[in-house]
């Protein structure tokens, strides 16, 4: 090794030690601030910005109703002559019984002022809409295969508070169908209602996949 | 020290990357955007909700069809034909079809109107009723006080007999005579039945059980009589398994859509139609091809119309008028003759455009030959429902006066079929005569003739009142604006309609809640009258128009609740004419039979063409709005863009040089206008035809701004007879622009 040689490594080795680019240390560091600040994003905030929150225009008890009626989910929620599905339930039912205050509850009071009195529907938000491309037959859901309604809407029977209503900010659908574990990892058979959780069940009950066409007209 | 260089960056970003990928954002967002591109606002799905069908009768023609609406919850979501109505037995037109596109569409008036800018600007101020009708109230007390009732007029349209009748009987205790009502083909028939049998009825013909139509230029494939009938009768001939036994012959001045189905189509000049009719007569009666039992015992005025046949209609005289070859015109009259029921049709086109009554009166005369008239798969007088008439109004000192005062149309009894002649009047008096003119059912700012001095006299009347669903050209230069329902969401009648043969009554039912602050016009007319008071109140005993109907249609009222309509299956037509000599009259009592071809405006010299307009099923032409839909059907020949094309043959197009699709200008003595051109055979030389119902300036994208108004480029021509505009048609010239 020649002077010049050794002058020249001096010389880039007092560079590198001026000029000292980020070392492994900080690039590890740096990977893993970038990574926990996704992960953080991604996790908590994310969520929280894709969903809206909005209230029902009235705090419904269910608990309270059921309680009343004779044929529990049915007596509001039923099939029409047609085989049609009645879905939520309009202001002639409510009418029904609220012409005038029940109860002492401001909630009701809501009810009979605003929309009774007023002949105007309650515009009620609807957990388990499905987009537009989904047809589905609670005929053969219910009448025929004999489901459960909780298996598919869970326990809203027993509530007493209609719980917030979320909506996914892009797609306009309600929170319930991709599940309230963004992840999507459900514990229950209501926790989630996207096309593959319908398809597990079609599989099981029939063995196969079932063809496109079944619920996408 | 940390350097922020491009490894820092990196491996924050690479950092970011990794995490992201295994959070749910970038699955999630891609699953989201796939919905996303779902949610198009423009495709329409029905609202989740109860399905119920609702009958009811479809009054956007005169034809009454009747309609089941499908509804989901209360949104109505498709109409169709009603399978058990008499008329159309579930058949339905295009109009019938996208009736739900006028009722949800754009330009419905929705409260009523106060004008509050200049007329014409389309600046209007929503107000209630109440205040609406006090405006109109106050007046017409005016009118009252200052006894000069007769300023009061109105301009009545043809799709409502009942609220027509409350309008007349309105300024009867008012004390104005000048009530005018569009005009039709059925006017006209009327008045030759009146002539010809003493009948107070326009002319029915029973073509369910005819075995040889012959068809003078009517459009029964155009929109004549009850077009849902027409087009499914036509239907279920030509779809029939065994050969028809009907024979359907065609004479039209163009290949029009009825022409194409017709079995046979012979092309006369236009015009000239009942001139082929007594050619044929000439021919008939020359070879003693008609009934002679009929003629001697059941009619009068014979030898006066065989006099005049023979003088001017020999089949040779025929032909050089109408441009058809003598032998088709005698074999015509022998293949008439030898059906077993033929029937000849009169109305032109839709019917909209009126005809002659001498027009009527050679084409029927043509039926008293082979005597079917009165009989089943005859010509007869169109049977109505008996309804209960009302009570004479008692009439206060101020109503009879300015009944007793000189009527703007001196020929009307009744209501005046003479709109044009109203218009005339004001038009040409310096200081208009009519101060406050009311227009219900109709759109004389489109639909009438001469549309130049339609619009100079509308500027002269001080107070317009319209009664219009729609902003349309009328609304638009109105003062005060009462929207009324649409038939969807009204209760009202329809009688027997256009040419059909048995009695028969239709009750509409509101098919959903009215979506806006609309008022049907019977009952603001009845609320009008109560708040006028007096006698004019006295003559309105009822509560509503709902009640009113109710009493009218009297012992038919329960079964129009609950069923709909009412039909008389078992009217058979009674053998028997009602004229002072108890006898069918060529002439009209104690007249020779006169015949003239209704002349049209123009110099032959200066306009060499003939320009006659053409009825399609695709266009409402009455001023009432074509729906999108309409508009979207019309073929590239009718509609380019916003050019409306005119017919014209090869022959003549080659004459001016000019090729198809071309810009031409079309000049008539009243006005000019640019068009296109449609080149083809269909249409003999030198005659130009064109599309009515294009136009408009009011309503929507879809319809305004598109083509010219046939009704501009043409005036009223009167009838001898009745005194109705009976313009078929007008000279023209054209060329290339």
């Amino acid at each position: 090794m020649s002077t010049i040689d050794q002058n020249a490594k001096n010389e880039t080795q007092q560079a590198e030690t001026a000029y000292s680019s980020t070392g492994p240390g900080m690039i590890t560091v740096l990977f893993l601030l970038g990574f926990a600040a996704s992960m953080i994003f991604g996790w908590i905030i994310f969520p929280e910005l894709l969903y809206s929150k909005k209230h029902q225009p009235i705090d419904y008890n269910h608990r309270v109703h059921l309680d009343l009626v004779d044929n529990g989910c049915q007596s509001c929620h039923y099939f029409r002559e047609d085989g049609s599905f009645s879905g939520i339930p309009g202001l002639d039912n409510c009418a029904a019984c609220h012409e005038e205050a029940q109860g002492e509850s401001e909630e009701e009071a809501k009810l009979v002022e605003q929309y009774v009195k007023k002949g105007i529907e309650v515009p009620w938000l609807v957990y388990s809409r499905q987009p537009d491309c989904v047809f589905f037959s609670h005929a053969a859901h219910v009448k025929k295969k004999q489901i459960e309604c909780i298996v598919c809407h869970g326990p809203i029977g027993q509530s007493t508070h209609s719980r917030v209503y979320e909506e996914n900010r892009i797609t306009g659908v309600s929170r319930d169908i991709w599940g309230k574990n963004i992840a999507g990892i459900k514990k229950h058979s209501w926790d989630r209602m996207k096309m593959d959780d319908c398809a597990e069940c079609h599989a099981e009950v029939s063995g196969k996949k079932d063809a496109c066409f079944v619920c996408h007209k | 020290m940390m350097k922020i260089d491009r490894r820092a960056f990196l491996s924050l970003g690479i950092g970011a990357a990794a995490g992201a990928a295994i959070t749910p954002v970038p699955w999630k967002l891609i699953d989201d955007s796939s919905i996303w591109t779902q949610n198009w606002p423009w495709t329409p799905v029905p609202p989740v909700g109860k399905v119920t069908h609702v009958h009811s009768v479809c009054t956007l023609c005169p034809g009454g069809c009747g309609i089941t609406v499908r509804k989901s919850g209360n949104r109505a979501i498709k109409i169709e034909g009603r399978k058990d109505h008499p008329i159309n037995n579930g058949g339905i037109c295009m109009l019938g079809l996208s009736g739900l596109q006028l009722l949800y569409g754009p330009t419905r008036i929705q409260t009523p109107l106060k004008r509050v800018g200049k007329r014409g600007d389309n600046q209007f101020k929503p107000i209630s009723w109440s205040e609406a009708l006090s405006i109109l109230q106050k007046n017409l007390q005016t009118l009252r006080d200052d006894k000069k009732t007769t300023a009061l007029a109105c301009i009545l349209g043809n799709n409502s007999k009942a609220v027509n009748d409350l309008f007349g009987r309105f300024l009867q205790t008012f004390g104005s005579p000048n009530v005018f009502q569009m005009q039709t083909a059925e006017d006209i028939s009327a008045e030759g039945l009146k002539l010809m049998q003493g009948e107070n009825s326009s002319i029915a013909y029973d073509l369910d059980n005819a075995d040889y139509i012959l068809s003078f230029g009517a459009g029964l494939m155009d929109g004549w009589g009850s077009p849902g009938k027409m087009f499914q009768e036509h239907g279920k001939r030509k779809s029939s398994l065994k050969p028809s036994t009907v024979r359907f012959v065609q004479i039209d001045a163009r290949l029009s859509n009825t022409a194409a189905k017709a079995d046979s189509w012979l092309s006369v000049k236009p015009g000239t139609e009942s001139a082929l009719a007594l050619g044929m007569a000439q021919y008939i009666i020359q070879e003693n091809l008609y009934d002679h039992g009929f003629i001697k015992k059941y009619t009068n005025g014979f030898d006066s119309f065989k006099a005049l046949v023979d003088k001017d209609y020999t089949p040779k005289k025929a032909s050089e008028i109408t441009g058809l070859d003598e032998e088709i015109i005698r074999f015509l009259a022998k293949d008439f003759t030898k059906a077993k029921r033929p029937i000849a049709i009169f109305g032109r086109g839709s019917q909209e455009i009126a005809g002659s009554v001498q027009e009527f009166m050679a084409i029927h005369a043509l039926n008293a030959l082979v005597a079917n008239i009165n009989e089943k798969g005859g010509a007869y007088p169109k049977p109505l429902t008996e309804i209960s008439q009302w009570q004479k109004a008692a009439l206060d000192d101020i109503a009879i006066k300015g009944l007793s005062e000189k009527q703007i149309d001196p020929d009307a009894t009744d209501f005046s079929k003479r709109p044009h002649r109203l218009i005339k009047t004001i038009a040409q008096s310096k200081e208009s005569p009519i101060s406050t003119l009311l227009v219900a059912g109709a759109n004389p700012l489109y639909q009438l003739s001469d549309q130049k001095t339609v619009q100079k006299a509308l500027e002269k009347i001080p107070m317009i009142v319209s009664f219009s669903s729609f902003m349309d050209e009328t609304a638009v230069q109105s003062d005060l604006i009462l929207p009324d329902h649409l038939y969807l969401e009204k209760c009202a009648e329809v009688m027997t309609p256009p040419g059909i043969q048995k009695p028969i009554v239709s009750l509409l039912k509101p098919v959903i809640k009215p979506l806006f602050d609309t008022k049907n016009a019977g009952d603001v007319i009845i609320s009008l009258a109560h708040k006028m008071g007096g006698s004019i109140a006295g003559a309105f005993p009822w509560s509503s128009y709902e009640a009113c109907l109710a009493q009218r249609l009297g012992k038919y009222w329960k079964i129009l609740q609950n069923k709909g309509f009412v039909v008389i299956d078992s009217f058979t037509p009674v053998r028997r004419f009602s004229t002072g000599s108890r006898k069918f009259e060529f002439a009209g009592k104690g007249q020779s039979f006169a015949f003239q071809l209704t002349k049209i405006e123009g110099e032959t010299k200066r306009f060499p063409f003939l320009l006659i307009p053409c009825d399609s099923i695709r266009l409402t032409a009455d001023g009432s709005p074509t729906p999108p839909f309409m508009m979207k059907s019309l073929e590239d020949t009718v509609l380019k863009g916003n050019d409306i094309l005119v017919e014209i043959n090869t022959a003549t197009a080659k004459s001016l040089g000019i090729n198809h699709n071309d810009t031409a200008k079309l000049s008539t003595p009243h006005a000019s206008a640019k068009v296109r051109v449609n080149v083809h055979d269909g249409i003999m030389p030198d005659v130009i035809a064109i599309p009515r119902g294009l136009g408009h300036t009011a309503f929507d994208d879809y319809l305004a701004g598109k083509g010219i108004n046939y009704m501009s480029l043409i005036g009223p021509v009167e009838d001898m007879v009745s005194g109705q505009d009976a313009a078929w048609g007008i000279r023209a010239k054209l060329s290339k622009a």
